[in-house]
């Protein structure tokens, strides 16, 4: 039952499917590089799964509160104090590219 | 010999000093290069295990042990260890050796516990089959054409092959127990908040829950036992009392109240896996369980509730891979926006970007209610039905995937058909609830079929005591794979 409804809702009129356009949109927004020929087996494959969510659409869920967390609970709360110490030799020991301390990325203001 | 013990039956050898941690570990670092045509495990260190070992002998000589003291534990590629090669099964972290410990891997330390290896892994815990590994995929030690299951597909096949004595493993949607089930092993997830998720690399923050995978439920108890607890560190950590699991293994089941939810025995459950899961039903009623029938009534939205979630929280998550601070950078890029894209094209594979990608969608402007926000009120109607049949009920039970392990290269061209081998599992991690895979048989092709247990929240005890009473009157969990008994 499960599986039959959920292929079901991969329509054929590609109703929630995205285009090209839409694909290099989000690409950009994710920061992903993606060649001509990915763009077309992404835009396939992200419209199945588009297909698969809009089977959340079936039911009705006005005024039912969003969860945002398994527990309901909310974040405790500690003291605004210093516990961390000072490691970044050690993290930056690990960076692609460092100089007195700093990470090094491409010029960013001219 | 040693490889076909448990975690409790080691322990035991260890305090009598029959046998020493460094000839245990030494003894699995050799099994592990024996087997390495499973591709169970992403690194070993011969060197840092036994250097663990040796200080664990010394424990044991000072009377300082540990159940876990001196035991060689297989650790998923997921959970960062300091001074180790971590991947997380991906190629932007093929040069991450961690500057820390994972609080997981530091309370297993602190216990004596040895790290045996990291083990194999979907890219970023993305995946059900462990395909989608930049390492390659692990192979099933039941039938090495087929997959191990996923995410945590290496910690499975090396329990399963007894390339370990046990494991760890994370579930955000299924991937410590649909493994366990293709490779007929124990594989528990606590509840949301039990174990600490401090230095274990993010995919879905709200879901992610690490737990053991074992031979057997007591090995399970006694591995919770040193992973569970409050981590000032990790600000979903619950503080709610830890108990000793092993304590309440051996609990009568009289008038345990079973219940069966109707949407996980419909259409789509491969026939021989539903009669093993009614066959290890029975044997419960033989234990003196009732039996309710109860109804899930949204469990069929939590797939598609799921791959929306999952994949928002991951594209936030993974948003930190910029090739600024560690991991890959690529070699040749423009502009700071040219580095960001040219890294993250090169070091991510097809399946994260694709979750990145439905994730970034999902949360873009003008879409965010239509997705984000619907999905959030889906997983409260989803959670609101558990809450609804435990009141009739205080287990639930169900196969843990509608199949058995499907052959390599079978579903790695439809995300959609991989998605849906979580249909069972997704649900609870949703809900936050604990869920463990327990062997219950085999399929008419010798393949392992999981029995799933659900729990109240932080029943994790009662789910374990289920789970061991159940394996005291079966053998299906000591069952090996010929070619590595």
């Amino acid at each position: 039952m499960v599986i039959c409804a959920l292929q079901a809702s991969t329509r054929p009129d590609g109703f929630m499917s995205l285009d090209r356009d839409d694909v290099i949109k989000i690409a950009h927004l994710a920061r992903l590089e993606l060649s001509e020929q990915e763009l077309d087996v992404y835009t396939q494959s992200l419209s199945r799964i588009l297909g698969l969510i809009e089977q959340m659409n079936a039911v009705d869920t006005t005024g039912i509160v969003p969860m945002a967390h398994p527990r309901d609970v909310s974040l405790r709360l500690r003291e605004d104090s210093i516990t961390e110490t000072d490691q970044r030799e050690k993290y930056q020991a690990i960076a692609p590219a460092v100089e007195a301390g700093l990470y090094l990325v491409p010029r960013v203001i001219e | 010999m040693f490889h076909k013990k448990t975690i409790a039956e080691l322990s035991g050898d260890l305090a009598k000093k029959t046998c020493s941690s460094v000839e245990l570990t030494a003894g699995f670092l050799d099994r592990i290069e024996q087997h390495k045509d499973l591709n169970a495990y992403i690194t070993v260190d011969r060197d840092q295990a036994l250097t663990q070992a040796r200080e664990a002998d010394v424990m044991i000589q000072h009377g300082k042990a540990t159940a876990l003291t001196g035991i060689p534990i297989a650790q998923k590629d997921i959970f960062c260890t300091q001074g180790m090669l971590t991947t997380c099964g991906s190629k932007i972290l093929s040069n991450f050796i961690s500057p820390y410990d994972a609080t997981l891997i530091a309370r297993l330390k602190q216990a004596g516990a040895v790290v045996l290896g990291k083990t194999n892994m979907d890219e970023f815990a993305m995946g059900s089959s462990n395909e989608t590994s930049f390492y390659g995929p692990v192979k099933n030690p039941w039938d090495t054409s087929r997959v191990p299951g996923g995410s945590s597909g290496g910690s499975a096949a090396a329990t399963a092959a007894r390339l370990a004595p046990a494991a760890t493993g994370t579930d955000t949607g299924g991937s410590i127990r649909q493994p366990a089930a293709f490779c007929g092993i124990t594989g528990l997830k606590p509840s949301y908040g039990r174990v600490s998720r401090f230095g274990m690399i993010a995919f879905a923050s709200s879901l992610d829950q690490a737990g053991p995978m074992t031979q057997s439920a007591k090995d399970a108890a006694i591995l919770l036992n040193a992973m569970a607890g409050f981590d000032d560190k990790d600000s979903t950590s619950s503080g709610i009392a830890v108990p000793d699991f092993t304590e309440t293994l051996n609990h009568d089941l009289q008038g345990l109240r079973i219940g069966l939810p109707e949407e996980f025995f419909g259409e789509g459950l491969n026939s021989e896996v539903a009669s093993v899961v009614e066959e290890a039903i029975g044997e419960y009623k033989k234990l003196g369980a009732e039996i309710v029938k109860v109804s899930l009534p949204n469990s069929h939205l939590a797939v598609p509730c799921y791959y929306v979630l999952a994949p928002a929280e991951a594209s936030s998550n993974l948003s930190r891979y910029d090739g600024v601070r560690y991991g890959l950078r690529a070699q040749e890029y423009g502009d700071l926006i040219d580095m960001y894209q040219k890294t993250r094209a090169q070091g991510f594979g097809d399946e994260v970007k694709r979750r990145i990608m439905i994730g970034t969608y999902a949360l873009s402007a003008g879409y965010y209610d239509a997705y984000y926000l619907k999905a959030q009120q889906l997983r409260r109607l989803i959670a609101e039905d558990f809450n609804q049949v435990f009141e009739q009920c205080d287990v639930l039970m169900g196969p843990t995937s509608p199949t058995t392990a499907f052959k390599l290269g079978d579903k790695t061209d439809d995300p959609v058909a991989m998605y849906l081998n979580d249909i069972y599992t997704i649900s609870v991690n949703l809900a936050g609830l604990p869920g463990i895979s327990v062997p219950a048989g085999f399929d008419s092709q010798g393949l392992p079929v999981g029995l799933q247990i659900i729990g109240k929240y932080f029943d994790e005890a009662r789910l374990l005591n289920v789970a061991h009473r159940y394996q005291m009157v079966t053998d299906w969990h000591r069952r090996m794979p010929k070619e590595y008994a």
